[in-house]
């Protein structure tokens, strides 16, 4: 990383011969530290809404409960969704240190298709539930559901839109190093927001539909 | 269907001409003092046609130095505006007795008292603590800029955004009247149904964006771009320090911005967070927001106790004693302020339970502080004592932080603070704490750094003008707030019925005058040493005997920092180069590679002022369509892949020679 | 992102920074992570679809337990967590983050739940009106 020359030292007769410069020193990148400290802190966020939800999640307001409202087939379609295009990214990751530029755009391509799935499903889900007259308005437990689930979808949108950008670089410029940068940060980000929707469909679905 | 759409709604929200505040004489003269300003601002920049210079060199400026002195004029700007509140306050207070009912109706009161507790931490305080971590970090271990350069340019105007949203508030509607934390149910839409709490929580989202982003870029900084030779132990305190408050700063920011978050869902959506009905829990904000507050004020103050234990070390001349224990109770105050957020809240109903944990852990916090101060204290003994002025602040801190912590500790105690809980006593605390601490480590920063990023030093006669003014000001401001608290008198009234209090609210304003003659003194003094910058003028680029590497550049440093990297053996690793007879190389530059301007930081920054003023007035086409194009704006940045260029050898050499000349012209 | 990834194309002969120390998976650990990660939903939707264990706090805790453990799949198999990336740094900050979670949202809990108690009767029919001390 750096080269010591052993240069300019001490007062003449100085017992140590120490230098105290380095010529070339190029600094570690810091690009994949400093994104997993913002995960790090986006994962905080969604603590507080986690919270939120642990402690007015049984405020139903006489209104509908979670047993009530949760389609438990379509939260397990829709978690599928989500690992699928876990391990789509993981086989682009994989083409890209193969080199293979149109694999890479490939599976990338596959993973922001059931990100959209994904998406169109919970958008599906809430239209419906708002239909029900249960929105966010109704009930603390309405809101913290919809502020929990609604955050993490909206970061699922952040990522899709970051991931077509991320195409059209790549196109643009092929598998240099900063895409190569840019794409271990996307992984990062996604699957995370999958690590995320372990805690949603364990802590919000499933026990919420538990008496 | 379209006749329904009110076009004027539509693109206007709320906006209407009742926001402006016509019918208002301080406002309006405000405003009028404001624009003229402004005015011959903008004339006296186009004058000295620096407009160029002003876009290029500082605000699309990547540079941690020119970041970090913006920083620190933000501070200072909002430093008058935040202490004009307090003198309003102060003046109210002295003479609203009986049928006097003052000059500040409970409306306008209100909106002062929340304005000065917002810009006075988060536009005040934590600029300067950024300002001074920013300038100083990249110095001190040794590297050229930050880890991310862009990011810190886009920090910087996501902050100033924010108190642009909360200037506007003075002269477009008005701010929140709900304390500086907004409690709901008084601040959801019911208690608070005007905008003043949607401009707090828009202003602070998007400062706090930039505070969290700031975070993370000191971290992967200080973790990544440390000299070769500097390890953990080598590095300096005032690193270190920062360390653990950009630490706190990712954990607990997050924590804010999901707050305000749910509370703005909470009024503009109809959500049921915090509401008094259908299942709303107001108390849950007070909880979360708290978890928030008391990291908080821990990252106002460790930077500075980073200040003083440098200052303290240089100008005595002597290495801090015990730099291992200072670094433990740094690591230990970081890790206890996450366990003690409830004494805050002691009286909101926990129980004994409860309140026996916080209070207990709230006691503990207190130690590693109180081994701070022996082991400054300790060093200072045996040492050679030179009293200029960063060390005046140091004592002064010293003393009065003392102060404040112990009636902290008080507190601390469930069953006093079921007394004196939101009483003046209260007040007197934290801004014992605040002054003491956070201010008075400011201006010895300020006065400590200033030769290195401006190249001369601070006048010393204006310099200790302002330190006695602050000091005796606090004092006479706040004791008899103590005094008061006990006494049992409230906080935030505007008018009192007792007319034996008056004594001590009149005390407290001539500290109030006192102070306003302290920053009076501090505006002259950067005035006067600007003038007088030849006779000031720090050559050597070590005006102090400092120990620690920023001293072993040039005042100021050029932009590349370093020409070439230190390589680190001791800790004080320039009391180290110094006293193996160091000589700095003359010869031998080469090319350095540098990150290169950007005007995206601003751009973006801007758009996103635009787009809360279009939430806060619910112009829903305008926060729409500034959303789309901020998003917009981010997605071209991106595809700016040449974010670098090389200064070239030859310059180096040349401003190296320059550096070598200045330096053999002093000897 | 930073400015300092040029350095590769000046021919230093080191290798470009990305390569450091990132593990970064093979078809068998992503496919091991998926085939884990299935199972592991699988068996708690199932659970819960056939109500199959009665008392709700002990199906709270299968279930959470079961998502501690997709988690750590998650975080091994997808995202190579390990103690050495970027010198160690990711997984203290990782500790750190889990640590300040964990207080932030026990302590909540704690906290509200004896605020609730206390502060807000008519919320809690069950519980009888003493004040949790």
């Amino acid at each position: 990383m750096s080269e010591t020359i052993v240069h300019n030292t001490g007062a003449p007769g100085a017992e140590e011969r120490r230098s105290y410069f380095v010529r070339e020193h190029h600094p570690e990148n810091g690009s994949m530290l400093g994104f997993w400290l913002y995960l790090m802190s986006d994962c905080l966020i969604f603590a507080c809404l986690f919270a939120t939800y642990a402690v007015l999640g049984r405020n139903y307001a006489d209104g509908p409960t979670g047993a009530a409202l949760f389609d438990l087939p379509l939260v397990a379609l829709n978690t599928a969704m989500l690992l699928l295009s876990s391990i789509t990214y993981g086989f682009a990751m994989l083409a890209m240190q193969r080199k293979q530029l149109g694999s890479t755009l490939l599976w990338l391509g596959i993973t922001g298709v059931f990100g959209v799935a994904f998406l169109s499903l919970e958008m599906y889900e809430f239209l419906h539930l708002i239909h029900e007259g249960a929105g966010p308005q109704r009930s603390a437990f309405l809101s913290s559901f919809f502020a929990l689930v609604g955050t993490h979808g909206l970061h699922v949108l952040f990522g899709v839109i970051w991931l077509v950008t991320l195409m059209f670089q790549l196109k643009k410029h092929g598998l240099t190093p900063e895409n190569g940068r840019r794409m271990m940060c996307l992984s990062l980000f996604w699957h995370f927001l999958d690590v995320i929707w372990i805690g949603v469909f364990t802590f919000v679905y499933l026990m919420g539909v538990l008496p | 269907m379209l006749d329904h759409i009110d076009l004027t709604k539509l693109i206007f929200g709320r906006l209407t001409w009742d926001a402006i505040p016509f019918h208002e004489p301080i406002l309006l003269a405000t405003f009028a003092g404001v624009a003229l300003g402004g005015i011959a601002l903008v004339a006296a920049l186009t004058y000295f046609r620096v407009w160029g210079t002003l876009w290029r060199d500082w605000i699309t400026s990547i540079d941690h130095k020119k970041i970090g002195i913006m920083y620190m004029i933000l501070g200072l700007i909002m430093l008058l505006r935040g202490f004009a509140d307090a003198l309003m306050m102060r003046t109210q207070q002295a003479i609203a007795f009986g049928d006097n009912a003052g000059f500040l109706p409970p409306h306008h009161y209100d909106q002062v008292f929340t304005a000065h507790g917002v810009i006075m931490i988060f536009f005040v305080a934590m600029p300067f603590v950024t300002g001074l971590m920013n300038y100083v970090v990249p110095l001190q271990i040794g590297a050229r800029d930050v880890a991310f350069p862009f990011l810190n340019n886009f920090s910087f105007w996501m902050t100033t955004m924010g108190a642009v949203l909360v200037m506007a508030s003075l002269f477009v509607g008005e701010f929140a009247r709900t304390g500086w934390l907004a409690y709901p149910p008084l601040s959801g839409i019911a208690g608070s149904p005007d905008v003043g709490v949607d401009y707090y929580i828009w202003s602070l989202q998007i400062a706090g964006v930039g505070t969290l982003l700031s975070g993370v870029n000191l971290i992967a900084t200080i973790v990544k771009m440390r000299a070769p030779g500097m390890t953990w132990m080598r590095m300096p305190i005032f690193t270190w320090t920062s360390l653990c408050t950009n630490i706190l700063i990712v954990a607990a920011f997050p924590v804010l911005t999901a707050v305000l978050a749910m509370l703005a869902l909470d009024r503009t959506a109809g959500f049921n967070f915090f509401t008094t009905e259908l299942g709303g829990n107001a108390m849950m904000y007070v909880n979360l927001i708290w978890i928030w507050g008391h990291p908080e004020v821990y990252i106002l103050i460790l930077p500075l106790f980073g200040v003083f234990s440098e200052v303290v070390a240089t100008f005595c001349s002597k290495r801090l004693f015990g730099y291992a224990s200072m670094v433990y109770a740094t690591c230990v105050i970081m890790i206890l302020s996450y366990l003690v957020w409830l004494h805050h809240f002691f009286t909101m109903g926990s129980g004994a339970s409860v309140n026996s944990f916080f209070g207990i852990t709230t006691m503990i916090i207190s130690i590693p502080t109180g081994a701070k101060i022996f082991n400054w204290l300790f060093t200072m003994y045996r040492g050679r004592i030179r009293f200029e002025l960063p060390m005046l602040w140091t004592i002064g801190f010293m003393v009065t932080f003392t102060i404040g912590g112990m009636t902290g500790v008080l507190l601390a105690v469930p069953p006093a603070d079921f007394v004196l809980h939101n009483s003046l006593f209260l007040i007197a605390h934290f801004h014992n704490v605040i002054i003491g601490g956070v201010v008075f480590g400011v201006f010895a920063a300020i006065n400590y750094w200033f030769p290195k990023a401006f190249g001369y030093k601070l006048d010393t006669f204006w310099g200790k003008c302002s330190f006695w003014f602050w000091f005796v000001g606090f004092y006479l401001a706040f004791m008899p707030l103590y005094v008061l608290g006990l006494m049992g008198v409230t906080r935030r009234l505007n008018h009192f019925e007792d007319p034996s209090l008056q004594v001590w609210t009149i005390i407290a304003w001539f500290g109030a005058v006192s102070i306003a003659l302290g920053i009076g003194s501090m505006l002259i003094q950067f005035y006067v040493s600007f003038r007088n910058r030849a006779a000031l003028r720090d050559v050597t680029g070590d005006p102090w005997g400092g120990r620690t590497l920023e001293w072993a550049t040039s005042s100021p440093p050029p932009d590349y920092n370093f020409a070439f990297t230190p390589q680190v053996h001791e800790l004080d690793a320039w009391t180290d180069m110094k006293k193996h007879g160091y000589e700095r190389p003359t010869s031998g530059f080469t090319k350095i590679h540098m990150p290169k301007n950007t005007w995206a930081g601003f751009v973006i920054a801007a758009l996103s002022a635009v787009v809360g003023f279009g939430l806060i007035w619910q112009m829903w086409l305008l926060a729409g369509a500034g959303f789309l194009v901020m998003l917009v704006t981010i997605i071209v940045h991106t595809f700016n892949y040449k974010r670098d260029y090389y200064i070239s050898a030859e310059e180096v050499v040349r401003t190296e020679n320059a550096y070598t000349k200045l330096l053999s012209s002093h000897v | 992102m930073s400015g300092h990834d040029t350095h590769n194309d000046h021919g230093h002969g080191h290798d470009s920074h990305y390569h450091d120390a990132h593990d970064h998976g093979s078809l068998k650990t992503y496919a091991i992570g998926f085939i884990l990660s299935v199972i592991l939903t699988a068996i708690p939707f199932w659970l819960v679809m056939n109500k199959t264990i009665t008392n709700t706090g002990t199906m709270g805790l299968v279930l959470l337990a079961f998502a501690a453990v997709q988690v750590v799949v998650h975080m091994v198999y997808f995202l190579h967590m390990n103690a050495k990336s970027e010198g160690g740094w990711n997984m203290m900050a990782l500790i750190f983050t889990i640590m300040i979670v964990v207080i932030a949202m026990a302590g909540s809990l704690w906290v509200m739940y004896h605020m609730n108690t206390n502060m807000m009767p008519s919320m809690m029919p069950e519980m009888n009106m003493q004040s949790a001390s």
